[in-house]
């Protein structure tokens, strides 16, 4: 079990801890804290993903066969 | 709503259809096997759709039409807390990319069909086999029927009345999928994908412009909920426990419907799942900018019947009526996908696990598929019928119920890849207790999906799937100690190293 895996905790804690996002300020481009903040999620999951998968390529875990 | 009808939304909308009903029984001939009369390739596509097919079938059938008019809708009526869909569907790929591949691999590897089929395999019980594939079938009825709500939404918004139009485009889907099988949603899906990126992508650029920004559709939104008295575009304090838990449990709810396994299963390898992992967010992006149309629909002065018209309402307030019908009618074709890959999921669990285990066991390969074949049929009638019978709320019900309900074939399903630690009796009476005790919480509250756990002085409200899994996991756990090991019936035995 290689350590990287811990990584994809990360959106789970980011997510389900609601009272730190649950807020209006800061806002950005006219969408309240808590929208944009759960929108930012997605391409930083989509990145903790790629950056999983790369690791576990190089380290030889994983091939495009299986 | 207007209801007179607006002959270029509707002569779009019919181009559109015919388009794709083409391409449905075209399908069969689509990367095409030596016969299509074997379940592997009726029911999975012969198991080679590779990331690119992948994406848009998985895309297409666990993003429904139905959560394109519901999720704006709840967001419309509740506000902040519709939006749990966006959490839930962002943790839903850490688990896809972790455990989908170990899970393909031991289909691929026993020629499996089904949830049901990998459970027999794991634990050598058929009474746990059935447990998980009846739950798989009675899950996804009502996730059909909830297909139709969405179209009758769109066809209404056409201003065409009656049943009618409703049971002829059910019925056109059911012949398309009789003969193609799995590869007419999986190419009707690049059409219908693409279109739902083209609306929603128009939607969120042009209707704030006319609404005078994002600021002032929040602040509309919120003015609104302050003058009802209810909601908010911030959740409450009492509502963040809820919210959590919710986008949780469905997250681990979602992969476990017929639905999404058979797009699993249907592809070519892990690495595609794995793949597909990283680039499906992009439909939670498009999901959580839909869901946004809710509160257009108040900063644009919407006046509805139902909060379910607020997507067409909106379309048919904003757009001409040429895109509108071309927005109608990707969200009926993106009815269509997750209702034929439905009841493909149901049809094969059926044939695999009730007909070939219990009433023809030397069944062939071709008598499976036309076995399948039939019953996707049926399945799809009975979803009409409940339609055009039923209250919409008794399918709406029932879905809530069904999410409730496939949560509890989880550890079933999902420890056995991992460890050899858990019972198939244990695992069986689990998913009784939460089955049971879920859906007498979930009943005795007037079917509403939170409970509140109440202990002395101290509670806490819950969504009533995660108090069902957490007691259905004791269980089975507890006994699990007590029982002596399973005989399984697979190849392979080792729970593969990660």
């Amino acid at each position: 079990m290689s350590p990287i895996w811990l990584l994809l905790i990360l959106p789970y804690i980011g997510l389900l801890w609601v009272p730190f996002y649950n807020h209006a300020d800061p806002e950005f481009l006219g969408f309240p804290f808590f929208y944009w903040y759960q929108l930012a999620w997605v391409p930083i999951t989509s990145l903790l993903l790629f950056f999983v998968y790369r690791s576990l390529q190089r380290g030889g875990r994983i091939s495009h066969e299986d | 709503m207007k209801t007179e009808i607006d002959y270029a939304a509707l002569g779009v909308f019919l181009f559109f259809f015919v388009l794709v009903t083409l391409l449905g029984f075209v399908a069969a001939y689509w990367r095409r096997p030596k016969t299509l009369a074997h379940i592997d390739e009726w029911g999975l596509g012969g198991r080679q759709f590779g990331t690119w097919i992948t994406w848009f079938l998985v895309g297409g059938d666990f993003y429904t039409a139905y959560t394109v008019i519901a999720v704006p809708a709840l967001v419309y009526a509740t506000g902040a807390f519709g939006f749990f869909a966006l959490p839930y569907t962002i943790i839903v790929y850490p688990f896809v990319f972790a455990v989908m591949p170990i899970l393909w691999k031991v289909a691929k590897d026993n020629n499996y069909v089904t949830a049901a089929d990998v459970v027999h395999g794991r634990y050598g019980s058929r009474g746990l086999e059935l447990a998980v594939a009846a739950t798989g079938v009675i899950a996804t009825m009502p996730y059909i029927a909830l297909q139709l709500v969405g179209m009758a939404a769109v066809i209404q918004a056409l201003g065409l009345t009656g049943e009618l139009p409703l049971i002829i485009a059910f019925l056109v889907l059911a012949f398309y999928t009789y003969s193609s099988g799995l590869r007419a949603p999986a190419l009707i899906a690049f059409v219908k994908d693409v279109m739902i990126y083209i609306v929603v992508l128009v939607a969120i650029a042009i209707v704030p412009f006319k609404l005078g920004g994002y600021g002032a559709v929040f602040q509309a939104a919120q003015a609104a909920f302050e003058a009802k008295g209810s909601g908010g575009i911030l959740l409450a304090p009492a509502q963040m426990v809820p919210y959590a838990s919710l986008a949780l449990v469905s997250a681990l709810a979602a992969f476990m419907y017929p639905h999404t396994l058979t797009g699993i299963f249907a592809s070519r390898s892990g690495d595609t799942i794995r793949k597909n992992a990283m680039l499906l967010p992009a439909y939670t992006l498009l999901l959580g900018l839909l869901a946004l149309l809710g509160y257009m629909g108040h900063a644009a002065g919407l006046k509805l019947s139902h909060n379910n018209d607020v997507v067409p309402a909106l379309f048919q307030t904003l757009f001409p009526g040429w895109f509108a019908g071309f927005s109608f009618a990707a969200i009926a074709i993106g009815a269509l996908v997750p209702a034929a890959v439905m009841s493909i999921g149901a049809a094969n669990l059926f044939t695999r696990n009730f007909w070939k285990a219990y009433v023809n066991p030397q069944v062939t390969p071709a008598g499976e598929a036309q076995v399948a074949k039939i019953t996707s049929m049926l399945v799809k009638v009975g979803a009409l019928l409940v339609i055009i019978y039923l209250p919409t709320q008794f399918a709406l019900d029932l879905q809530l119920l069904g999410g409730l309900w496939i949560l509890q074939t989880f550890p079933a399903l999902i420890f056995g890849l991992f460890t050899r630690f858990f019972k198939a009796k244990a695992l069986l009476i689990g998913w009784a207790v939460g089955f049971v005790v879920g859906t007498y919480l979930a009943w005795s509250d007037g079917l509403k999906p939170l409970h509140k756990l109440v202990y002395g002085d101290w509670n806490v409200t819950l969504y009533v799937g995660l108090i069902a899994l957490t007691l259905n996991i004791l269980v089975a756990a507890i006994l699990s100690l007590f029982l002596p090991a399973d005989r399984p019936l697979e190849k392979d035995l080792q729970a593969p190293a990660t």
